[in-house]
């Protein structure tokens, strides 16, 4: 009796409580998405919701079983769960299904899974479970360099399958890194590199370049230390400048037509709104045509009649923008940052390095699905096909985001506990 | 010791707000400040569908349809939708070629794979009838019904006019017209467009991205009913104006006939003529082209159009202005000296002197001579210039030298020379002598077939008409057109009349120009002109009034180089007109006989 009512005592409810609200707001979007006026019924398995809804049911199930299960089983095989999912991976490679252009899905006894989906939560485990060994520090690069590994071979296995937009979700670990001790310059050079990318794109090299060289001199008259450190300064200029022209090198030459096409339409600099461009533009009119306060239930017009794609999985979030309006989409991302937050706090007030570092990993992952998806919608990132968490319809990303989230709750109801 | 970073969390959660932050601003610029996409939602989903309204009937004066209205159906397209398992059945179902359709459906596919277009227009209503049993075998076609004009008798194209799809500049000039509108070319169809046209109803229903039918927009709140053209109820006899064309076959030239007493046209004939059912329907463009290659030029309408010199017909009127400025007298004679006369010889034998009346039944050339004179040299005026003016102003006032201006089209407004011109032409210096044309109707003086059969109302009426007009009233029998119902008056009294009718009269009898026109019963007021031309033979003119007494029609007959006197051909045929009009038969079969197959078009 007193053992039973330990575990649901320290679950954390705000946490459950905001996957069930986000959940439930998902399905409803999700049914008035591809409502079908002939099969009105949520348990109807013929249709979308019938489908999402029966996948919800059993995702309480398997956030239930998660909960009875022992805390101390996910730390000690999350090598094992990471090697299995590895295997997966490749499995997937052989024996997978191409769908839409990907070769992502597997079948298990007329299931179909998308194991890349899974492996995000035992990269997550395996990278909780080495970041929180004895002597690790995130300086020396030997660390850096193991970390990276364990990062990079589930990215470089879903990105064989075709599946970009999955495979860079991957690089939202370097939060985790961060928090625990990765140098910040490299989010800076990050933020750096990104901003370079799309100037040079947006603006041509010889722009960029010619900014950078006034920018240069500059530097190298005003201020006094630089005069001093002239190797460091002209080494920087030549690696930028080297940056520069691989960029412009790298979208000519290495990125797929569709990607290009994509970056373009959204820097402004192609206008297609038939062609590739059609999604976003859709999308960016069914949200806009929602108003302050929506349509309401059912009212949609631009995902219902189809204009807006993939109404029910990745442009979920025009339902919600086109339906509900500024009010309900803002509340959506009020919620998401709620959680965020949530889990930010809960995942530093654990004991275990391992609890809170696998605790970041989950804000991690959540937190770049949220910016790529709901970027994409209102034209803010480039279409890069992820899910929304708990919105999108699709059985393998919402049992995979439950499992992320849940195996997290399991392991707060032990945080006084040393893992 | 291991260092602590747990002071980074603010950096995550700094990252996660700002970028919530951003998301949320867009948010709000997309949705509450920006309106656009709200138009953009409206203009995917919002489909306007026309509901085309059928054009108004043309009635005939005794009620008999002249422009009756056909259903077809144009087979329309939405080529996504398109799902051909038996593209070669489908083919042989429209009787088309497989080529044929690949081009078709390259056209609708060029416009829009998701919107309808136009496949195959304008399909009668029995090959509807049967493509429609087996068209749900093929998805991504459907009808849509327009009515087009049927002529059950085919007469009188011209003045009924055609109708059309709109152009480019019909768009333009009305934002009622959308693309595939039609739109009255010409004629009555044209002059009374927007008494024909109805209005256009709209649906607004609400379309999915396949451009399928959804449902009514807001419950179709903003649609509206098409409403049906008002019927024209035209003054045109039927059975006359089917007369009159057969009469004219073979012959270049037209007739008019006027009721007098209220300006109605009772046919308007303009020979040659062509069926108006070639510009209807899917050959209307080539046969288009037929009719304007023709070197007889059918889609001229010379009643309206061409201008002649009026010739002798003219010669009433010199008379009448005579007898207004007492220039002369009913009792003033003239001498003629036949052919030996100057400065104009006479082609008539008659006795001499002769007064008005006699003149005119004879058609003197040298007593309308010294009559013109006589009104140039009229001692009531200072000079030849204002005598000419006064005399100008009389001419004009039976409607010559300009347009009548009522709904006949495109019509031409001939010629009444100003003393200006003269004045120009001769640098000031011209007397009766130099303008001697005028007296016998030739020279500068130029009309229309229509001004002519004016001419003869003015004569049946004794100084007044009302401006011919083909349709009497719109929308009903009895709303009549109260702007075609201005009486106006000439500036001659109605007692001069009296002298210059009994000579009309004689005309038609024994010693006059056009026994043949003459009637058993009914007695004809006529006056032939044969007219001088440069193109040619001589024309052949005749107009005339019947009875004399309360008279019932008008006519104006001109037979284009004919060669022969006003009385061989132009009045017989006007008599044939009458004889029909009042009798409803003929009987005079030997004549009708000959000028049906009279040929007089010149080779």
């Amino acid at each position: 009796m007193r053992r039973r009512k330990g575990i649901f005592n320290n679950i954390d409810w705000w946490l459950v409580m905001l996957y069930l609200v986000l959940v439930v707001m998902g399905l409803i979007s999700i049914y008035s998405a591809v409502y079908n006026v002939d099969h009105p019924s949520i348990f109807d398995r013929t249709q979308r919701y019938g489908n999402q809804f029966f996948w919800i049911l059993t995702a309480f199930l398997i956030a239930f079983s998660i909960i009875m299960i022992d805390v101390k089983f996910f730390a000690s095989f999350s090598y094992l769960i990471y090697g299995a999912s590895i295997l997966l991976l490749i499995g997937v490679l052989i024996f997978g299904k191409e769908i839409a252009g990907s070769k992502s899905w597997i079948d298990f006894w007329g299931f179909t899974l998308q194991p890349s989906e899974f492996a995000k939560v035992a990269t997550n485990l395996a990278l909780a479970s080495y970041l929180s060994g004895l002597n690790i520090n995130l300086k020396k690069p030997k660390i850096i360099f193991r970390a990276a590994g364990l990062l990079f071979i589930p990215f470089i296995l879903v990105l064989l399958q075709n599946d970009t937009g999955s495979a860079i979700v991957y690089s939202a670990f370097i939060l985790v890194l961060y928090r625990e001790g990765f140098s910040g310059n490299f989010l800076v050079i990050g933020a750096i590199i990104a901003v370079l990318f799309v100037f040079t794109l947006m603006a041509g090299k010889i722009l960029v370049l010619s900014v950078l060289s006034i920018l240069t001199f500059i530097i190298f008259l005003m201020i006094q230390k630089a005069k001093r450190n002239l190797f460091l300064l002209f080494g920087l200029f030549f690696i930028v400048s080297a940056f520069i022209y691989s960029v412009d090198y790298a979208f000519e030459n290495v990125l797929q037509e569709h990607q290009k096409t994509r970056i373009e339409i959204l820097l402004g600099k192609k206008t297609d709104f038939q062609g590739a461009g059609y999604n976003a533009h859709q999308s960016m009119i069914a949200i806009g045509s929602g108003g302050f306060s929506g349509k309401g239930f059912l009212q949609g017009t631009q995902t219902k009649y189809k204009f807006v794609p993939a109404q029910s999985t990745d442009f979920i979030f025009c339902t919600v923008g086109e339906e509900w309006g500024f009010l309900g989409s803002s509340m959506v991302i009020i919620l998401f940052l709620v959680l965020l937050g949530r889990l930010v706090f809960v995942a530093e007030r654990q004991r275990s390095a391992f609890s809170r570092i696998y605790g970041y990993g989950v804000a991690s992952i959540l937190f770049f699905h949220f910016a790529i998806n709901i970027g994409m919608t209102v034209g803010l990132a480039p279409v890069i096909g992820i899910p929304l968490p708990f919105f999108s319809y699709g059985g393998s990303s919402l049992w995979a985001f439950t499992i992320l989230l849940f195996i997290f709750i399991k392991m707060d109801s032990y945080r006084l506990e040393l893992l | 010791m291991k260092a602590n970073f747990s002071k980074r969390k603010y950096v995550i959660l700094s990252i996660f707000l700002i970028l919530g932050f951003i998301y949320i601003a867009r948010l709000f610029y997309a949705q509450v400040y920006q309106d656009k996409y709200i138009l953009s939602a409206q203009n995917n989903v919002v489909r306007k569908e026309l509901i085309y309204s059928s054009r108004g009937l043309i009635f005939d004066r005794k009620g008999k349809v002249l422009v009756a209205n056909d259903a077809v159906y144009d087979l329309m397209i939405i080529p996504n939708q398109l799902q051909m398992t038996d593209t070669l059945r489908f083919c042989n179902l429209l009787g088309i070629t497989k080529d044929e359709f690949k081009a078709y459906y390259q056209k609708a596919i060029n416009y829009s794979p998701y919107k309808a277009s136009l496949f195959y227009g304008q399909l009668p209503k029995d090959e509807y009838a049967y493509l429609q049993e087996m068209l749900y075998e093929f998805p991504g076609f459907f009808v849509q019904k327009r009515t087009l004009r049927r002529y059950p008798y085919s007469v009188a194209a011209l003045n009924l006019g055609d109708v059309g799809e709109v152009n480019r500049r019909d768009l333009l000039n009305d934002n009622y017209y959308e693309l595939g509108d039609y739109i009255g070319k010409s004629g009555l169809e044209k002059h009374y467009e927007k008494e024909l046209r109805g209005k256009k109803g709209v649906e607004y229903v609400m379309v999915d991205v396949f451009n399928r039918k959804k449902g009514s927009y807001k419950e179709g709140r903003f649609d509206t009913l098409a409403t049906q053209g008002q019927n024209l109820f035209s003054g045109l006899d039927l059975e006359l104006q089917a007369y009159g064309e057969k009469l004219m076959q073979n012959k270049i030239g037209s007739i008019v006939v006027i009721e007098p007493s209220s300006g109605e046209i009772l046919s308007l004939v303009s020979s040659p003529n062509f069926d108006p059912a070639m510009l209807v329907g899917r050959k209307r463009g080539e046969n288009f082209n037929k009719l304007v290659g023709d070197s007889l030029k059918p889609l001229y309408n010379r009643a309206l159009m061409a201008t002649y010199s009026p010739g002798s017909a003219f010669k009433m009127i010199n008379a009448l202005v005579a007898l207004q400025e007492n220039a002369i007298t009913i009792h003033s004679k003239f001498s003629c000296q036949g052919p030996e006369s100057s400065p104009i010889r006479c082609t008539h034998y008659h006795d001499t002197p002769l007064t008005v009346e006699y003149g005119i039944q004879v058609s003197c050339n040298p007593f309308f001579w010294e009559t013109f004179k006589h009104i140039l040299n009229n001692p009531k005026y200072k000079n030849v210039h204002e005598a000419y003016e006064s005399w100008y102003t009389i001419v004009k006032s039976f409607g010559l030298g300009e347009k009548i201006n009522t709904d006949l089209m495109y019509e031409s407004s001939g010629n009444i020379p100003t003393a200006a011109y003269y004045d120009k032409v001769y640098r000031g210096r011209w007397n009766a002598l130099t303008v001697r044309s005028l007296a016998i109707g030739q020279g500068e003086i130029l009309v229309t077939p229509v001004q002519l059969a004016n001419m003869a109302v003015i004569m049946a009426n004794r100084g007044y008409y009302y401006p011919p007009h083909l349709v009497r009233a719109i929308g009903s029998p009895d709303n009549l057109i109260k702007s075609a119902r201005i009486k106006k008056h000439v500036l001659v009294d109605p007692e001069n009349f009296k002298t210059v009718i009994d000579g009309m009269e004689k005309v038609t009898k024994l010693g006059g120009t056009a026994i043949l026109a003459a009637l058993d019963t009914i007695p004809v007021c006529g006056k032939t002109g044969t007219v001088q031309n440069p193109h040619g033979k001589d024309h052949s003119v005749f107009i005339a009034f019947a009875p004399k007494d309360n008279p019932k029609i008008a006519i104006a007959v001109v037979v284009e180089n004919a060669g022969d006197y006003g009385g061989t051909w132009a009045a017989p045929i006007s008599s044939l007109m009458m004889e029909k009009y009042f009798y409803g038969e003929i009987k005079r079969k030997a004549q009708e006989k000959h000028m049906f197959e009279a040929n007089l078009i010149p080779r």
